[in-house]
């Protein structure tokens, strides 16, 4: 349902024009399928697919002490960030859980873009402007300087990169470019949400329609097809990559969520290091695992992982697997089952599904 | 697109009454909301239900969602084709899709349910 809060992206009409089923997503009305979510992963996965993904949020962060703002309220070590460079982080909590998890774009020596999730954008802004008061930095809410389009899938630099005035070829995997896309000035940045090869074009939001447009054109000997945020969530799935509200929020610290590698407890003291140090040296008492479950029930968000009949964790996140074509999940279970090959069951509906821990993630592209 | 010789639901089924038997399924509009139907887990032949019981689920790739029981009776027949294919509910929801039949236990209380011209004003935006 659509009320007069939801906010609309300047991409909307055309979503509206191809047919998309629009939904409610974190504030915005956003195409969740546009054809059907398998088609669309597919896409993805064999070819190319094209994502509206404008709902993010975007927070310059600028000053002389920016860099240690950030050392400050991020775990990853944003020192070993160059211009150029982006890294995933988490926005911490004093209780080492998050308060966000991110992407970081240090722009210049002293500037940088924080991406984060639409549903936290407020919320991040409030944090952020709180913790920078001691800071000589400022933080400022250019959300509406962005439209962000995603074009995803072993096709995407054949897309991107014949519409770029930038050699893309050369852009490594969390670097970024400002060049023009279609004559349009856009940042992209190799970067994505899907496990495949793509790039992520932060462009002006007058000029989203035509960009839209013009990668459709130039994807369409390569087969691409809009996406939508249902194929969007299939495919991070099977990257294993968190969803923020399902995987990890502010009640799940960073190491439990199994992200021990943004987590630089030896760069100096920043929030909720004392509480990932001690968990660090003492072990976490649950951890976020991958698993799959042989029959045909899906095991979905919030249902209870047992341990030999008893509620032992959570699921976090389950669907049908359009790749491996099997029931695929994520679950906090206790940190000693969390070892690929341990089996547990799965409360569905009353029933109790046998499930097994498998490695981490379940579906990783050839390079 | 709703062919006048079904009932339907609110919760979005259909029901084809022959005589002692009616046979249901989900609507055009229900599998559209569902989107790609991966699994219908199917009820026990045998199973008597009162309207509303819970007759079954039907998941797609994003989401859940019941299979209710428009009027009471007993199950007589499962449409087991959608165990292998259960993307039929999606391509042919109206017919091929079916889910099961009943003996129902009171062949009057389908006109209680909705004929076609009220459900198409029920999903008409």
């Amino acid at each position: 349902m659509t009320t007069g809060s939801t906010q609309r992206t300047p991409l909307h009409a055309l979503h509206v024009a191809a047919g998309a089923r629009m939904v409610d997503f974190a504030g915005w009305e956003m195409p969740v399928q546009y054809t059907g979510v398998l088609e669309e992963h597919q896409a993805v996965r064999t070819r190319a697919g094209l994502f509206d993904v404008s709902h993010m949020g975007q927070v310059a962060v600028s000053g002389a002490q920016a860099l240690p703002f950030l050392q400050h309220v991020t775990c990853n070590d944003v020192a070993k960030l160059v211009p150029g460079r982006i890294h995933y982080s988490a926005l911490m909590t004093e209780a080492g859980t998050f308060v966000d998890d991110l992407l970081v774009y240090r722009l210049e020596e002293h500037a940088f873009l924080v991406v984060v999730n639409a549903g936290n954008a407020a919320k991040d802004l409030s944090v952020l402007r709180a913790a920078a008061k001691p800071f000589d930095v400022a933080v400022d809410d250019h959300s509406a300087r962005y439209a962000l389009l995603a074009v995803q899938g072993p096709r995407a630099l054949a897309v991107v990169g014949g519409l770029a005035a930038a050699d893309l070829r050369d852009l490594r995997y969390y670097g970024f470019t400002r060049t023009e896309v279609d004559g349009l000035p856009c940042l992209v940045s190799r970067t994505g949400y899907t496990g495949e090869d793509g790039f992520e074009l932060y462009a002006p939001p007058d000029g989203a329609a035509s960009l839209w447009n013009a990668l459709l054109a130039a994807g369409a000997a390569h087969g691409i097809r809009p996406v939508g945020l249902g194929a969007r969530d299939t495919l991070r799935l099977e990257a294993c990559m968190a969803l923020y509200g399902n995987d990890i929020d502010d009640t799940t610290t960073v190491l439990e969520a199994d992200l021990g590698w943004i987590v630089k407890l030896d760069k100096g003291p920043f929030v909720g290091r004392d509480v990932l140090a001690r968990q660090k040296a003492d072990g976490v008492a649950r951890r976020l695992i991958a698993f799959e479950t042989e029959g045909r029930a899906v095991a979905r968000h919030g249902y209870p992982a047992l341990l030999e009949g008893r509620e032992a964790g959570v699921v976090t996140s389950g669907s049908f697997s359009p790749t491996l074509k099997k029931n695929i999940g994520m679950a906090y279970v206790p940190a000693a089952q969390a070892v690929p090959g341990t089996r547990f069951q799965v409360a569905i509906r009353g029933r109790s599904e046998p499930a097994v821990v498998v490695p981490k993630p379940f579906y990783k592209r050839e390079k | 697109m709703y062919p006048s010789h079904l009932r339907y639901t609110k919760e979005h089924e259909w029901l084809l009454v022959s005589g002692e038997t009616g046979t249901l399924g989900i609507t055009d509009f229900a599998q559209k909301e569902l989107g790609d139907i991966v699994y219908v887990e199917l009820p026990e032949v045998g199973k008597q239900v009162s309207p509303g019981d819970t007759l079954g689920t039907i998941e797609s790739v994003k989401a859940v969602s019941e299979v209710y029981a428009p009027v009471g009776g007993t199950v007589v027949e499962v449409n087991g084709a959608l165990s292998d294919k259960p993307e039929t509910v999606n391509s042919d929801p109206h017919g091929g899709g079916w889910i099961c039949r009943l003996r129902l236990a009171d062949p009057g209380e389908a006109e209680r349910l909705l004929d076609a011209s009220a459900y198409r004003e029920l999903v008409s935006v």
